[in-house]
């Protein structure tokens, strides 16, 4: 659009025709998809792979001699080795495929959690958790009598690590943190608190859903004991994700929920559970989401997260300070660190409205709570409006942004 | 802007008309009653937004006042800002059928009333995610009628 932005961008990425459903109009403008946060649009390369699983190799997995079954479970297999190199883990028995974060989490409160935790001690969060990394606390906190202690953020969206770490004594039974605010976009420095809660011998949850899109995760360098994530954030499917566990801590875990595939041997008077990871995958599972996921790591590892992060680190800086520039919009979320994420306000606009006529002129946000109601809280406001990059994005994009909010600005006029 | 198709903002405006923005800007009634007899709290769960309905009826089940507190988008707050001028004076049995004919008007029904000033709202009709914003208010004012104890939400119709 404007001259500027045709300026060279040395980080940019050129991946936008990988994307099918970026080329389509909404309302009649080519689609500015600015909500990668909540779901991100799926590469050609994932779409095909699935179509492919559904049109050749569709069968259950681990339970048949015939060849569908074989190639099914090959490709299911196939995609859990691809997210063990993806995470860097030691093993692929430390990949359990779940639905999703939330699964994930809810499986380490309830399996690693609470046949182990007595009242009176402590699961440590911060104040900026999605709401599938504080709910699931406070279910077992009230199954348990345990208590939910929350670290501070500052003004900016920070987490006060000085806060977090007087926090951290031997009355914690694990520590529970976001690597990347989704609402907020802040970069917590999980490595060095990781460090902190090894010192006392505290485990410590990782809740990576907004992070492994955008930077290279390595669970042995962070040296954290469970990582959890989604699938269809990081280009994959919905209804995948994963839990990273540490083998030692998942060997000693329970089953989380009974079924077929989770067992070695059922008899009346006594079960025997089948092995690591599979103890924790009851039922037959999301077959083709999972075949898609292992296509979208292929994807994000060809393009290489090192060049994907400093191609969004860019356009965020740009975009952070294209919105700083309108006149009576908010930054809400300023921290030194931060991933892919802007929060915002507009003076006399309700986000609501914001989005709607945004989406009027093409442009896709998210508006609302984000899934974070005490982040809205602590900041007052009922809610943001929130842009959200991904690898596909540009700065034509952050431009047709600015320029449907300045349209929104003149309708409130 | 040489790729950008021309923007049609009618919808926009349709959407967004005058008297809408009008109470959004300056809603009326808008606070505590302290003599209200009924309430309720109304929550859009989608935005986080919410907002308390007060109604004042006397000894014949006549409203005598209606004002609303909250936080909401145009399109809520303009909505609630015209039911309390709507209903006030009104007897309950009547309000409750203003109730039905703007929920229905809004939904894609038709209104046997002529709904006036509340016409304006009609812009919704176009913008699927935003009708749950202007009738918030209204199943608000019904659960207050029935003085229900629950969280009034339009996600139960
Ligand atoms: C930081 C964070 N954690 C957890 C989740 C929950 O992910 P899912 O809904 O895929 O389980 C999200 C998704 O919005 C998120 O952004």
């Amino acid at each position: 659009m404007s001259h500027a932005t045709l300026a060279f961008d040395k980080n940019a990425l050129d991946v936008r025709s990988d994307f099918p459903s970026l080329t389509q109009s909404v309302n009649g403008q080519t689609l500015v998809y600015l909500d990668s946060a909540a779901s991100a649009q799926q590469p050609n390369t994932v779409i095909e792979a699935v179509q492919q699983y559904h049109e050749h190799d569709h069968a259950n997995v681990h339970r048949g001699v015939h060849s569908l079954s074989h190639r099914a479970t090959e490709a299911y297999e196939g995609a859990r080795d691809k997210l063990c190199g993806f995470l860097n883990a030691a093993s692929r028995r430390e990949i359990v495929l779940t639905s999703g974060t939330t699964e994930s989490i809810n499986l380490v409160a309830q399996s690693f959690c609470r046949p182990r935790i007595s009242a009176g001690e402590q699961i440590l969060i911060t104040h900026m958790e999605h709401h599938s990394n504080i709910v699931p606390w406070q279910i077992l906190c009230e199954q348990t009598g345990a208590e939910l202690v929350v670290a501070p953020i500052d003004n900016r969206g920070q987490l006060d690590t000085d806060a977090l770490r007087e926090l951290l004594t031997e009355k914690v039974f694990l520590l529970a943190i976001g690597h990347v605010s989704n609402a907020l976009g802040s970069v917590n420095p999980v490595r060095e608190i990781i460090s902190w809660a090894k010192d006392l011998d505290i485990p410590v949850l990782v809740d990576g859903a907004q992070a492994v899109p955008h930077m290279a995760v390595d669970v042995k360098d962070l040296d954290c004991d469970f990582y959890a994530f989604s699938g269809h954030k990081m280009l994959g499917p919905t209804g995948t994700g994963v839990l990273y566990g540490r083998e030692a801590l998942l060997e000693d875990m329970p089953p989380w929920q009974g079924g077929g595939d989770m067992i070695l041997e059922v008899r009346f008077d006594g079960t025997v559970y089948n092995d690591l990871p599979y103890k924790f995958e009851a039922g037959t599972p999301n077959i083709s989401g999972v075949v898609g996921l292992g296509s979208a790591v292929d994807y994000l590892q060809a393009i290489g997260l090192t060049r994907i992060a400093q191609h969004e680190q860019a356009l965020l800086e740009y975009m952070t300070g294209q919105l700083a520039g309108i006149d009576g919009l908010r930054l809400i979320g300023t921290a030194r660190e931060k991933a892919s994420v802007q929060s915002f306000l507009v003076d006399d606009i309700h986000p609501h409205d914001l989005g709607t006529i945004l989406d009027h002129q093409g442009v896709a946000i998210r508006t609302g709570h984000h899934c974070a109601m005490p982040v809205m809280d602590f900041f007052n406001v009922p809610g943001t409006a929130r842009a959200s990059l991904a690898l596909y994005n540009d700065r034509d994009d952050i431009d047709r942004l600015v320029a449907a909010i300045r349209k929104a600005q003149e309708i409130f006029a | 802007m040489s790729k950008l198709a021309e923007l049609n903002t009618d919808d926009l405006k349709d959407l967004y008309r005058e008297l809408i923005l009008d109470h959004a800007r300056n809603p009326r009634n808008f606070g505590p009653l302290r003599s209200a007899t009924h309430r309720a709290r109304g929550a859009n769960p989608l935005c986080g937004d919410t907002l308390e309905l007060y109604l004042e009826l006397d000894a014949d089940e006549v409203v005598r006042a209606a004002r609303f507190e909250g936080t909401g988008c145009a399109i809520s707050l303009a909505s609630a800002s015209l039911l309390t001028e709507t209903v006030a004076g009104l007897p309950r049995h009547l309000a409750l059928q203003w109730f039905e004919q703007v929920t229905a008007s809004l939904t894609g029904g038709r209104s046997e009333f002529d709904l006036g000033k509340l016409m304006a709202l009609q812009g919704v009709r176009e913008f699927p995610a935003r009708v749950k914003c202007a009738t918030l208010p209204w199943h608000t004012m019904r659960s207050a009628f029935q003085q229900q104890a629950t969280t009034a939400t339009t996600t139960t119709e």
